[in-house]
């Protein structure tokens, strides 16, 4: 564990979160603030959550993937066409064509990682080129597709958007109410309950948000203590070593790219599923590459990609609790009114995280080189 | 014996030229068959499709000038990615530059009069307006650069995420401090440029203008500069192995940070022409991709000047022809985009292409870009 890094991590989250309750402290308990700041964190930091891990499982196994960004966008298109293809045309109910659209985010991502790992493992292509080829077929795709099913009155949707499924809703686990029943037991006071309220609004979060999370500590689970996980890290720092004892280094290369690529989709599938009942043309907005910092900043691991990421996703829930307590914000915080100012914050701050001004990271030896035997 | 000489020489030149431009093209022709499967398979007729893009690109004068005029913008972004490659390095923000050399362009046209209180000749203020914009450019990219060069952190991110800090002051100024205050307007947009600031078009009537013209002779000056002079040798040389650069002297740090900053100011220039020599102002649109437009460029190029102004015709024609063709056949215009990433594809990987067509490799692989490490 990397101390120095978690507790940077932790000191630009305190600020972010401070700036908020400062600025909401008339209006609401800081406690309450400090809650919805957390879950609004969590949910929003999921795609990049899962887009880190995606890159994680491709660069351990030694594929550079820049191309996270198009598979997200083609996983969130085609996850959301399936959905809507579902209850519009088929007209299955909302649960059953959500749980599809789901399936054909992972698949349709899984299916462009494919596409990275044939030019990158087999044709051998400058794998950041091979990235930017996935990054620009996908905008395309989704943009052509788009404009043909929906807007053309020769389509199945008769040229317009059909209504949609719906998106996926909050599982709530009932630990406000056990918090609450707790407090009982302690005479039931005001500052008990406003907690248990904050600490149960941390807990209803949506089903890809939640999987998120439990994928980062499977993903550390695999990747540290299974057989499978000491091959693809084997694979990805020397693959003639590899090699040489009998892995199968292309195998492992195609199918952690593969599995990557699925992750990818499930972030994609958090757009147009979990976030916004709707698919717009470059919706991920950045958000494959700003994963992928998030990966170097975590220094190629699980928990610490992960941690990055709620530093990005702090300074976007930052952004919209803002908009929330606008009135409220002193006239002399001037760059915190500007909307546009705020909005700066994760992408400089990925940019000042690569500087290494806070500690170096090691890139997995292998990444990016093909494999030559 | 020195004719049989020169005969060999040419042939070999053959060889290399032919080898330069067999895969491309046949990169192009592969990407066209299978976006024709596509019109096909979405319920077009590709025969009629592909028509009405041609007289749509190349069918008439109007049409010739058009393709010109879309193809300025891309033969400046393709030689600033271009030139990056030839020093080792990935521009991806080409967006974010240009954007932000239009709008710095924009404000000197407009606004420099009305801040002087009276009108400059054109021969100062056309400069200077065009030189905003070099100079925003070449700071837009020299900060990924120097960022690369002194502390390793990698441009690709980088200059992705300058390009979203940079369309993201963009809208800011052109919602907010630049907005044309004209009551009328209700567009995200600057006010007019003066006339002194502006580049005329060629002939009367035709939108076509100085700024292709320009377009080209830059193209040569890159040329020139890469190939005859020993600032481009360093770069060229930083490009292929910046470890034997050091060992031979050459400030690796410096040019990297240069590299990337020209390849931003030409980035910048090509914003700055659309200002000066066809808006006329500069405007908020939807993305309009011209940073990963130029990359395809570029590579389908093989980052030489002169393909890459032959690659940013031919990307222009298809964008002008396919609003004819949306018109005629309605096919989406954004199909030019799939037929475009699948070129992309087939250049970057020619191994396929080779393979399609039965092509031995000749000569030795280029090396365009590095890993994390390096």
């Amino acid at each position: 564990m990397d101390w120095r890094r978690f507790g940077f991590i932790a000191f630009i989250i305190a600020i972010l979160f401070g700036t908020v309750v400062i600025v909401g402290m008339s209006q609401e308990p800081p406690i309450l603030i400090i809650g919805s700041m957390m879950a609004t964190t969590i949910a929003v930091a999921t795609p990049l959550t899962l887009g880190a891990l995606s890159g994680l499982f491709c660069e351990r196994s030694g594929v550079v993937n820049i191309g996270i960004e198009g598979m997200m966008l083609a996983a969130a298109f085609f996850g959301w066409l399936a959905s809507i293809y579902m209850s519009a045309i088929f007209k299955f109910p909302i649960a059953p064509s959500l749980i599809i659209g789901v399936i054909a985010a992972i698949v349709s991502g899984g299916l462009f990682a494919l596409l990275h790992a044939v030019l990158s493992i087999t044709y051998k292509v400058d794998q950041i080129i091979g990235g930017t080829v996935i990054n620009i077929l996908a905008v395309g795709v989704t943009g052509f597709l788009n404009r043909q099913l929906f807007f053309d009155k020769s389509s199945v949707f008769h040229g317009e958007v059909p209504h949609a499924a719906g998106i996926l809703p909050i599982i709530h686990l009932p630990v406000k109410e056990g918090i609450t029943a707790l407090c009982g037991l302690f005479g039931s006071s005001d500052g008990c309950l406003v907690t248990a309220n904050a600490i149960g609004k941390i807990f209803d979060q949506k089903p890809i948000a939640i999987s998120a999370v439990l994928l980062v500590f499977i993903s550390h689970h695999i990747l540290f203590n299974t057989r499978w996980g000491l091959r693809t890290r084997a694979v990805g720092e020397y693959p003639k070593a590899a090699d040489t004892v009998g892995i199968n280094v292309i195998w492992m290369r195609y199918s952690n790219v593969v599995i990557g690529g699925c992750m990818a989709g499930l972030a994609g599938a958090y757009f147009t599923l979990e976030s916004v009942p709707s698919f717009e043309p470059l919706m991920t907005n950045g958000r494959g590459f700003i994963a992928l910092a998030a990966l170097i900043f975590g220094n190629w691991t699980p928990i610490g990609a992960w941690a990055a990421s709620l530093v990005f996703g702090a300074s976007q829930a930052l952004q919209i609790n803002l908009q929330f307590f606008r009135e409220s914000i002193p006239p002399e915080w001037g760059f915190f009114q500007n909307a546009y100012n705020v909005g700066q914050i994760p992408y400089i701050l990925t940019m000042l995280i690569l500087t290494g001004i806070i500690g170096k990271t090691t890139a997995p030896a292998a990444d990016g080189q093909p494999y030559e035997k | 014996m020195e004719k049989k000489d020169l005969k060999e020489k040419f042939k070999a030149l053959l060889v290399t030229v032919g080898d330069a431009v067999l895969v491309p093209l046949l990169a192009v022709f592969t990407a066209i068959i299978i976006g024709g499967i596509v019109i096909a398979i979405v319920g077009g007729d590709p025969f009629a499709a592909y028509k009405g893009l041609f007289q749509g690109a190349f069918g008439s004068v109007k049409a010739l000038s058009e393709t010109g005029v879309w193809a300025t913008p891309y033969i400046f972004a393709g030689l600033a990615v271009s030139l990056a490659f030839k020093g080792g390095l990935f521009n991806i923000g080409a967006e974010g530059q240009l954007a932000l050399g239009a709008v710095a362009s924009a404000w000197v046209g407009y606004a420099l009069p009305q801040m002087l209180g009276f009108d400059l000749p054109w021969f100062i203020h056309l400069p200077l307006a065009i030189g905003a914009g070099l100079l925003f450019g070449f700071i837009w990219g020299a900060i990924p650069g120097a960022l690369k060069a002194y502390t390793g952190a990698h441009e690709v991110i980088n200059t992705i995420m300058m390009n979203y800090i940079a369309l993201n002051w963009v809208s800011y100024l052109l919602n907010g401090p630049m907005k044309d205050k004209n009551p009328l307007n209700v567009i995200a947009r600057t006010p007019l440029i003066a006339e002194s600031a502006r580049i005329p078009p060629i002939f009367a009537g035709l939108r076509i203008h100085w700024g292709f013209v320009l377009a080209i002779v830059v193209a040569f000056i890159v040329w020139w500069v890469l190939w005859k002079t020993t600032f481009g040798f360093e770069i060229r040389t930083v490009g292929i192995n910046p470890d034997a650069a050091k060992y031979a002297g050459i400030n690796v740090k410096r040019i990297m940070t240069l590299t990337l900053g020209l390849s931003g100011m030409l980035a910048g220039l090509a914003g700055t022409v659309e200002v000066t020599a066809l808006n006329y102002r500069h405007e908020l649109g939807f993305s309009t991709g011209y940073g990963f437009d130029a990359i395809a460029i570029a590579l389908l190029g093989k980052t030489h000047p002169a393909g890459v102004v032959l690659a940013a015709i031919l990307f222009a024609a298809m964008r002008n022809g396919a609003t004819r063709m949306q018109f005629l056949t309605q096919i989406p215009v954004d199909i030019i985009s799939v037929i475009q990433a699948l070129i992309l594809l087939f250049v970057a990987a020619d191994a396929i292409v080779r393979y399609i067509y039965r092509i031995r490799r000749s000569g030795g692989k280029v090396v365009l870009t590095r890993g994390w490490g390096g």
